[in-house]
C-alpha cells in the first residue's frame, strides 16, 4: 500500500524543528524512515504532518566529549558500525550493530530513530540500557537529559513528549580491564531477535569482579537489567563466576508470548543468551586460557 | 496536503530534474515519473529488497525513502548496469549460473551485489549470504545467486590483476 496523504516539512535547524513540533497536531518526525515508512505504507500510522529531520545540520555524527562518546540522533547505523571511535571504545556496541537489519536498512536507519521507536527486540536502545546511556532531548521547552533507566516507558514508548525530539545519545565507555559479550537469536540473519543479551564484567588485578552489567532484550516489553545478579557478582572472583545466579535471575523476567514463540520458550532463550554473553565476557577477559 | 516540487538529482550518471509529489516514495517515482521500471516494488514495507537502488554509493530500500529526499543525490538503478546494451560481468554471471527464473527479485539482487562487490571485492560465501539476507527470492533459490556473485568477484579480480578495463 501507499502512505495516506500528509504534509511534508523539512526544517533546517533544531529551533525550526522545535517550533514545528510545538505547533503542529498529529505530526511525526522522519529520521531514517526504516520503521516509520513501513508503518505509514501499511497505514498503521497516518500522520497529517511529516517532519523530515535529515537536513538539520549537527544532528548526525560521532564525537568524543571528554570521557563521553556522543552519538548524534541522526547518525546512520552504517556509520556507527564503521566508526573507529565505536570500534575502539564501545566494541560491544559494534558487535550488536552487526545484527541490526540488513545492509540496505542500515544505510538509512539511524541510531536515534531506533532509540525513539523502541521495538522490544531492538539492539541499539538495548545497548544504551546496558551502557547506562544518557538521552539528550530538545524542544520548545528547552533541553533535558533522560537517564537510560527512565527512557523506556514500555512497548514502543520512550520518555519523549510529543513536542520533543531526541538530539543525541551520550555514553561513557568502560575503562580498565573489562570483557564483554553480545548474543542474540533470530530466525534469519537481519530479522528482529526473539531474544538477545549482553554482559560486561570488569576486574581488578586480583581477578575480583569490580563491576558487572547484565542486560536481556526482546523478552520483556523493554530491555531489562538484572540488577540483583549484577550486585551478587561484584566482589566474587572471575574464575568462580556464578553463572547459575544469572540464569535464574533471567528466568524471573516476565516474558512476552506471540504467534511464533511461547513465553516460556522466550524466557528460556533469554537465559541461554545471557549465559553465552556472560561466558563470552569472561573469555574475553581471560583470553584463550580457559 | 502533499504538493509537487521539482528536484535535481543524478540518475545513472545523467543530471535529471523531476517533478515529484512529496507523498510519493522513490521507487514509484523512478518507475512512474522517470520511466525506469526496472526497479521492482514487492512489499512496500522494507522486507523484500526488490526495490533496492544505490543512493550515494549505498544500497537503500527505495520504497522507504521519499522521492523528495533524493534531492541532490546520485542514484544508480538496474538500468545503469549494462554498458551500451552489453550486460555487465555480474549480469552475465547471473545468466550463466541460473541465478534467476521469474526475475522479479533480480534488479534488487543485482544492485545489492553491485554495492557489495565495490566494498568487498573478495567476499567469502558467508559475506555474500549476509549481504543477500535483505533480498528475498521466492522462486529460484539462493544457490545460483551466491555462485554468480562469487564467480563475478573472481572475474573482476582477475581482470583487475591483468590491468584490463573493468566494465
Ligand atoms: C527489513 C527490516 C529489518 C529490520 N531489522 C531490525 C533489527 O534487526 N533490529 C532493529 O533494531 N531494527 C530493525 N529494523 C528497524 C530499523 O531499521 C530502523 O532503522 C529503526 O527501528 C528506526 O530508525 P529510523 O532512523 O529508521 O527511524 P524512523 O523510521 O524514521 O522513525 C522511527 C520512529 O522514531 C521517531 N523518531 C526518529 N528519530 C527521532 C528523533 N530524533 N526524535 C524524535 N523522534 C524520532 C519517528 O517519529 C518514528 O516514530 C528493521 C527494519 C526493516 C525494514
Ligand atoms: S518493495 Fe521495498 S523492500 Fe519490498
Ligand atoms: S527469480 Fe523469481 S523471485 Fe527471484
Amino acid at each position: 500500500m501507499k502512505a495516506s496523504d500528509f504534509t511534508y516539512h523539512r526544517p533546517s535547524s533544531a529551533q525550526e524543528l522545535a517550533g514545528l513540533l510545538a505547533s503542529l497536531e498529529n505530526a511525526k518526525v522522519l529520521a531514517g524512515g526504516q520503521s516509520l515508512m513501513p508503518m505509514m505504507n501499511l497505514r498503521l500510522l497516518a500522520p497529517e504532518h511529516l517532519i523530515d529531520i535529515n537536513k538539520i545540520p549537527g544532528l548526525a555524527g560521532i564525537r568524543r566529549d571528554g570521557d563521553v562518546i556522543e552519538i548524534g540522533a541522526m547518525t546512520r547505523q552504517v556509520d556507527v558500525l564503521e566508526s573507529e571511535i565505536i570500534a575502539k571504545d564501545l566494541p560491544v556496541l559494534k558487535a550488536a550493530l552487526e545484527h541490526v537489519g540488513h545492509v540496505q536498512t542500515r544505510s538509512r536507519g539511524t541510531f536515534g530513530g531506533s532509540c525513539c521507536h523502541l521495538d522490544p527486540a531492538a539492539e541499539q536502545p538495548a545497548l544504551c540500557r546496558l551502557l547506562d546511556a544518557e538521552f539528550r532531548v530538545n524542544g520548545a521547552r528547552g533541553i533535558r537529559v533522560v537517564q537510560a533507566a527512565d527512557w523506556f516507558q514500555g512497548m514502543l514508548e520512550s520518555a519523549l513528549a510529543e513536542d520533543e525530539f531526541l538530539e543525541a545519545i551520550r555514553i561513557k565507555p568502560w575503562t580498565g580491564s573489562y570483557g564483554y559479550g553480545f548474543e542474540e537469536y533470530a530466525r534469519r540473519h537481519g530479522d528482529f531477535a526473539i531474544a538477545g543479551a549482553a554482559a560486561m564484567l570488569a576486574v581488578d588485578e586480583t581477578q575480583s569482579i569490580t563491576r558487572a552489567a547484565l542486560m536481556i532484550f526482546g523478552v520483556e516489553a523493554s530491555p531489562a537489567r538484572l540488577a540483583n545478579a549484577e550486585a551478587a557478582l561484584v566482589g566474587t572472583k572471575l574464575p568462580d563466576l556464578d553463572v547459575a545466579i544469572v540464569t535464574s535471575a533471567a528466568r524471573g523476567l516476565e516474558a512476552m508470548s506471540d504467534v511464533h514463540v511461547s513465553a516460556d520458550y522466550r524466557s528460556h532463550l533469554g537465559s541461554v543468551m545471557i549465559k553465552r554473553a556472560l561466558l563470552k565476557a569472561k573469555q574475553h577477559l581471560t583470553g584463550s586460557s580457559t | 496536503m502533499s504538493r509537487t516540487v521539482s528536484i535535481q538529482l543524478t540518475i545513472n550518471g545523467r543530471a535529471t530534474s523531476l517533478d515529484v509529489d512529496t507523498r510519493v516514495n522513490l521507487a514509484d517515482t523512478l518507475r512512474h515519473v522517470a520511466g525506469l521500471t526496472g526497479t521492482h516494488v514487492g512489499c512496500e514495507h522494507g522486507v523484500c529488497g526488490a526495490c533496492t537502488v544505490i543512493v550515494d554509493n549505498r544500497p537503500v530500500r527505495s520504497c522507504l525513502m521519499l522521492a523528495v529526499q533524493a534531492e541532490g543525490t546520485n542514484i544508480e538503478t538496474i538500468e545503469g548496469l549494462a554498458n551500451n546494451g552489453e550486460l555487465s560481468t555480474l549480469q552475465k554471471a547471473f545468466s550463466e549460473h541460473h541465478a534467476l527464473q521469474c526475475g522479479f527479485c533480480t534488479p534488487g539482487m543485482l544492485m545489492t551485489i553491485e554495492s557489495l562487490l565495490r566494498e568487498t571485492p573478495d567476499p567469502t560465501e558467508e559475506d555474500v549470504r549476509i549481504a543477500l539476507s535483505g533480498n528475498l527470492c521466492r522462486c529460484t533459490g539462493y544457490q545460483g545467486i551466491v555462485e554468480a556473485t562469487l564467480a563475478t568477484a573472481k572475474t573482476l579480480r582477475q581482470e583487475k590483476a591483468l590491468g584490463a578495463v573493468a566494465p
